[in-house]
């Protein structure tokens, strides 16, 4: 479904200078529908995905965006998500300044900090911020703009019509112009009405859809950029937490805290509900006192469980097949491990708590749950409670959550004083987030040149979305298409975002759960990634068992032309077909999700099946209108590196308790020299009246697809079990 | 406790600090030059990379007492003034950041490794160790060989 075409309205706001509002307002909701094969029907996630939900979700707050533009004549506006590397502060500041023809270095993007007033729409999630701000943010600006034009029209005495906006100044017939920001204050004039806001027609977008780089690139490489704990909040005191031996153990008793509290640097040592932290004057200190410190520990929730027996767990849960194996099939069964989103910045807050309020930073994309969360366990109004959502380093869902700002709120009221706390790597990986770990059983029938049917039935350990999704969904719940509204929350998410994009007859996905107390949470492209990647690469068994290629395979099974042109560009641009060395081989894969798809083609080199490398990769894009090809390519290549770390080598062991991984070193995501020396990213150009899709989390499964067929083939193997090598090849920290 | 004088950047600083507190400590708490990142630790994922007398190190393994009557160079002090040094400019034409947490540290090796070997081979730069968890990894290939073009 397309959410259906929005009409919207625009505010002045009350300030000295020119200050618009954009409201969205939701017309109505009408879902359009979307066949020699035979036919698939639509998937729930054809015809409304999670991307929709969050937009419809975020319809009724209103002034939701802000933006001001100075006596200096630059625009700010407040953006209610996160920065986490995805590129969206960039590709909205290109939004902005062509709507309102402005340089680009003229445009501020600051990260609002946490507004209740706006319910459902400030989680950055579901690959949905451009898909949602699109429309509003080009209103703000159209509207910021109008009444420029309005205030030099009155100066001079000239009809509006008359002037033209361009390099941020508004020009009338004989030359004469007026900056943005001799007319910000004559702008924000109330008396200045009757205007009628337009949007730029996309056709005449020169900025927009344009190679861009990131409007933060010189302070990162400068290393000015600012992440959470290079703040300087001023008496904030370092602070890391020694954590239990298994996951949610509990704190028993502390038997040397005196000794701690003499070692060089120490400040406090404060028993907190998943720890106990040290504050200290420096981290290192920090560092020291936890290692040091002797603690009785309570059991966690996991204790007794390892690898084993969690995937003895998830065979079981998977339900059986409801399509006899009458005719000819193939059956396959898959298990995807636990991967940590490991963002190179660890989990990491500062909180400055007082009697009577608080004011916590940290990288947030949940921060109104944060606030509520926080606010209530320092039983303090949730109006007392500051949250200010600073940029971060990196996040694939895990910034979801706000375990760190939790912590250096809890340690911060104990302890008297502001705390800068941070996670050790080892206990981010040991003790944060992960994918949950996920059992696939598929099984294709066929027959006369046709699939009959295709059943895919995934099991899952439960994935956490107590983070303000499962909100969303549960009160949206009336407005979803029959029968998901009955949905439990992960049904939902696994129905609105997992589809296949072939005609394979009557195609049935259904997802199980198993409720594990463990940190899980959503982790780029959420189920996709593993249960599309599993199909893909059945895509190719049945190719195979069809005897086609599995280029022209796919081409008959898609479901539309649009779908063939991605892979085509791929197939094309990357020679498939061509003779390969031993041990070396192409593969090749599609996705299709959130109104955005990809296909993916890779070489791999595979003559060591235990160190393979995959050489070469182009991956072809479309995602209906591109608003940042440079932004969509990096977050391609994002995507392409996690498929070549979990398909191959990065996932978390779990034993007795607690993943066995605690570094880099041991949960092996890729290094350049795991990396493809030759990789090529082809943008496909934007449709006629196409919206932007999703791309975000849009390159992974594909990913995985294809590298792993490529391996297959290579290897002549038929992997089952990822990632691909997975061995113990290290000595676990000690617990 | 015992104080420690060296050079960060191009200044003198003496900081007093137990001699086995990693650098990386004294740089980011101590002395606030917050360019250098903690990624791990224990010279795994060198987010931390800086340079000691223009070679690279791993400040979160480095005691402040090794650093004593050296040069120290973080980010912060790679650029002359507002002119960037080419791996920078590089970093810029290329568009190699995502998050831009493991930047710092990626440019720090790549000059490093610029000033040793003038023309990297992809093997050169398959060395770098330096995680990118966004996977930069093939603009930062891009940028380094842009940078070594530049120099020579
Ligand atoms: S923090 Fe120094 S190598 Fe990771
Ligand atoms: S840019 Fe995010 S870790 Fe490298």
């Amino acid at each position: 479904m397309a959410v259906a075409r929005r009409r919207f309205l625009t505010y002045l706001v009350a300030a000295p200078t020119l200050t618009v509002a954009a409201q969205l307002v939701m017309d109505a909701v009408a879902p359009a529908t979307a066949s020699a094969v035979i036919p698939t029907a639509p998937a729930i996630a054809d015809l409304v995905d999670l991307g929709d939900i969050l937009i419809l979700a975020g319809l009724p707050t209103s002034d939701m965006l802000v933006l001001a533009v100075g006596e200096d004549g630059t625009a700010t506006l407040g953006l209610p998500r996160e920065e986490v590397g995805q590129g969206l502060t960039t590709a909205i500041a290109m939004l902005v300044a062509e709507e309102l023809d402005l340089p680009l270095t003229d445009v501020r993007i600051e990260l609002d900090d946490a507004r209740p007033e706006l319910l459902f729409d400030q989680l950055t999630g579901s690959s949905n911020s451009i898909r949602s701000l699109y429309d509003p943010v080009r209103r703000a600006a159209a509207a910021a703009r109008v009444r420029l034009v309005a205030a030099a029209a009155a100066r001079w005495g000239l009809a509006a019509g008359k002037l033209t906006t361009g390099n941020g100044s508004v020009v009338a017939p004989d030359g004469r112009t007026a900056s943005y920001g001799s007319l910000s204050v004559a702008a924000a004039d109330a008396s200045l009405t009757g205007l009628t806001v337009t949007l730029k027609a996309e056709s005449q977008h020169t900025l927009v859809g344009t190679p861009t780089s990131r409007i933060d690139a010189r302070k990162i490489v400068t290393g000015r950029q600012e992440y959470t704990l290079d703040l300087d909040i001023p008496g904030a005191k370092p602070c890391m937490v020694r954590r239990p031996p298994t996951v949610n153990g509990t704190v028993k008793s502390v038997a040397n805290e005196a000794a701690i509290r003499a070692m060089p640097g120490v400040l406090d040592v404060v028993v907190i509900p998943t720890g106990v932290a040290v504050v200290a004057e420096t981290f290192g200190q920090a560092l020291a006192g936890k290692d040091a410190l002797e603690v009785a520990w309570g059991p966690g929730t996991i204790d007794g469980l390892s690898d084993d027996g969690i995937r003895t767990k998830l065979k079981a849960a998977a339900p059986s097949f409801s399509f006899l194996a009458l005719t000819k099939h193939i059956d396959a069964e898959f298990d995807f491990a636990f991967v940590s989103h490991a963002p190179l910045e660890t989990n990491s807050a500062v909180a400055d708590v007082r009697s009577d309020h608080a004011t916590i930073w940290s990288g947030l994309k949940s921060p109104i749950v944060a606030q509520q969360t926080i606010a209530a366990e320092l039983g303090l109004p949730e109006d007392k409670v500051t949250v200010h959502v600073v940029q971060a380093g990196g996040s694939f869902g895990r910034r979801l959550f706000f375990d760190a700002a939790l912590e250096a709120a809890q340690v911060s009221k104990a302890s008297g004083r502001p705390i800068r706390l941070m996670w050790s790597r080892i206990d981010d990986m040991r003790h944060g987030r992960m994918r949950p770990a996920t059992h696939h059983k598929l099984r294709a029938t066929y027959a006369l040149g046709q699939v009959l049917t295709f059943e895919h039935r995934v099991a899952a350990v439960e994935t956490d979305f107590r983070h303000g999704l499962g909100e969303i969904l549960t009160a949206m719940a009336a407005k979803l298409p029959t029968g998901l509204g009955n949905e439990t929350i992960a049904q939902t998410l696994f129905l609105t975002t997992v589809k296949s994009p072939y005609n394979f007859g009557v195609t049935t996905q259904t997802l199980t759960e198993v409720p594990l107390t463990m940190h899980t949470g959503s982790w780029r492209s959420v189920y996709s990634a593993n249960a599309r990647g599993a199909e893909e690469i059945l895509v190719d068994e049945l190719a195979t068992a069809f005897g086609k290629d599995p280029l022209s395979f796919r081409r008959t099974f898609l479901k539309s032309d649009a779908q063939r042109a991605v892979l085509d560009k791929a197939a094309a641009a990357g020679n498939w077909g061509r003779t390969m060395p031993p041990g070396h081989a192409q593969g090749i894969a599609f996705h299709e999700e959130y109104k955005s798809r990809t296909a993916c083609l890779v070489e791999i080199d595979a003559t060591d099946p235990k160190a393979p490398r995959v050489t070469k990769a182009v991956v072809a894009v479309d995602v209906g209108r591109p608003i940042n090809p440079r932004g969509l390519e990096a977050q391609m290549l994002g995507g392409l590196t996690d498929a070549i770390s979990t398909t191959l080598r990065a996932g978390l062991h779990i034993d007795k308790g607690l993943p066995l991984e605690g570094s880099y070193s041991q949960f092996h995501y890729a290094r350049q020299k795991n990396s493809p020396t030759d990789v090529q990213v082809i943008v496909l150009p934007p449709a006629a009246d196409a919206e932007p899709g999703g791309a975000g989390e849009l390159g992974v499964p594909a990913a995985v697809g294809a590298i792993a067929n490529a391996y297959a083939r290579a290897t002549g193997t038929h992997p089952r079990t990822f990632p691909i090598n997975f061995d113990v090849d290290f000595t676990p920290f000690p617990r | 406790m015992p104080s420690h004088t060296f050079s960060v950047n191009g200044k003198s600083v003496t900081v007093d600090a137990p001699s086995d507190l990693p650098l990386l400590w004294v740089l980011r708490d101590l002395l606030g030059i917050r360019g250098p990142k903690y990624g791990c630790g224990i010279d795994v994922c060198k987010a931390c990379t800086s340079h000691l007398d223009g070679a690279a190190i791993n400040p979160c393994v480095v005691p402040v007492s090794e650093a004593a009557g050296h040069e120290i160079t973080t980010i912060e002090g790679l650029a002359n003034g507002d002119t960037l040094h080419p791996v920078q400019e590089a970093w810029l034409d290329v568009d190699v950041p995502q998050c831009g947490y493991c930047q710092p540290g990626q440019i720090m090796a790549a000059a490093a490794l610029l000033k040793t070997t003038s023309t990297p081979t992809d093997a050169d730069i398959d060395a770098i160790a330096n995680v990118c968890r966004c996977g930069t990894y093939v603009r930062i290939r891009e940028a380094i060989k842009a940078a070594a073009e530049k120099m020579a």
